[in-house]
């Protein structure tokens, strides 16, 4: 009796350590191929690693998330945050935030979540929705203060009978920006002066977003 | 031949899991909140269900009673441990999309039920026609129950667009829709049966 279980689970064991042996690489694969994608899908074109330089850059206390540099040459042109909220209506909700060099936002890309299908979930598109500017978080400027849903007294509209989700995702977002802000911070190191930086940007700002509602 | 006919046609209509058997319902319940997702979660039990009675049926000599049930869970455990892996490695959003359900296919009472009550009594082949034959049941029924949840909900099927989403229920595709459909699903199921 003893002996033909252990026969039993040992033969198991040698052909699980086979199919995990078999499938390490695929799905390894799988979970790169996927940061990437969602990588590329929220900077502008890049010609680095993003991956191989990405770190952690501490947002609040005790808790810190990661940034991936998007780079062409050697210059900066953008930044991917990794960024997450604990307040979605279920589970953890992670999504990769990018943001230009002018403090808007470019894009996101939701890589994790548990949310109610049909009513969290639309969570993927509804906030970048380019036909309904009041929705959308999709080229908005957040140096002018964290975005909030409007029944909180912000700008975003909130997903339809979503509201928690919605509050967890621009939770998200404004981590992500907050990361963000320290990472350019800290790029510049005071080489360069931070106010003549922040107006020249602040015009580059206001072309890019006439180009926005054209799309 | 014949008889395995009968004992596949047996899973699907007489004996179907989910409409007479009620077994299950967790993640019938839970994961048929669109139609590829049911059918996804079918097919991979079905998996399981033919691997593990068949090995059942080979190895039901050699093992003792009193062990029984442990040596079937770790044989059971072991092809859900595989497909995940595999779900994993080359269809990584349906994995995400199942979550969680995809592991706790080894606590799905149909396939220690059939174990239990089917394999551990009858030959190889019989064995992989009733695991098949219980795993289609499972599938198809999770599938319809998934496209009416799906059509109700969203307005659509499989992701095409039957009618415009406004017009959907939200409450289907969350969980009293499941009850409610499935509830009705059994009393068509049965009406039509006993006719």
């Amino acid at each position: 009796m003893f002996l033909s279980l252990s026969i039993i689970c040992l033969t198991v064991a040698v052909l699980l350590a086979q199919v995990n042996k078999m499938t390490a690489k695929p799905i390894a694969d799988a979970k790169a191929m996927k940061l990437q994608n969602a990588i590329s899908e929220v900077v502008p074109a890049f010609d680095n690693d993003p991956v191989a330089e990405a770190y952690r850059m501490p947002v609040g206390t005790g808790d810190s998330l990661l940034v991936y540099p998007a780079k062409k040459g050697d210059k900066v042109v953008g930044y991917a945050v990794n960024s997450s909220s604990n307040n979605g209506f279920s589970g953890e909700i992670q999504i990769m935030i990018g943001f230009d060099m002018e403090d808007r936002l470019i894009n996101y890309a939701v890589l994790q979540h548990a949310e109610t299908p049909g009513l969290g979930s639309k969570m993927t598109d509804w906030f970048k929705n380019k036909e309904k500017p009041s929705q959308s978080v999709i080229g908005r400027d957040l140096s002018q203060g964290a975005l909030a849903v409007s029944k909180d007294g912000g700008e975003v509209d909130a997903i339809t009978a979503s509201t928690i989700t919605s509050r967890a995702f621009l939770e998200a977002v404004n981590r992500a920006y907050q990361a963000y802000s320290e990472s350019r911070e800290n790029a510049y190191s005071g080489a360069s002066p931070k106010n003549a930086a922040g107006k020249s940007n602040d015009e580059a700002g206001e072309i890019k977003k006439e180009d926005n509602s054209h799309e | 031949m014949n008889n395995n006919l009968k004992v596949l046609i047996n899973g699907i209509i007489k004996e179907n899991p989910t409409f007479v058997l009620l077994l299950g319902m967790c993640p019938t319940l839970a994961t048929t909140s669109s139609a590829i997702n049911g059918m996804s979660m079918g097919l991979a039990t079905m998996f399981v269900l033919i691997c593990s009675n068949m090995v059942i049926s080979m190895l039901k000599n050699v093992i003792p009673d009193m062990v029984r049930i442990p040596a079937y869970i770790v044989v059971i455990a072991t092809f859900v441990t595989i497909i995940e892996m595999v779900m994993n490695a080359y269809v990584p959003a349906l994995a995400d999309s199942l979550g969680i359900f995809i592991p706790l296919i080894v606590v799905n009472c149909i396939v220690l039920g059939r174990a239990e009550a089917f394999a551990s009594k009858n030959g190889v082949f019989a064995s992989i026609f009733d695991g098949a034959g219980m795993g289609l049941g499972f599938t198809l029924s999770l599938t319809v129950l998934g496209a009416v949840r799906e059509l109700m909900g969203t307005g659509k099927i499989f992701s095409t667009n039957i009618y415009p989403e406004r017009y959907g229920s939200l409450l289907f595709v969350l969980a009293p829709g499941a009850f409610i459909v499935l509830g009705y699903l059994i009393a068509i199921f049965n009406k039509l049966q006993h006719k």
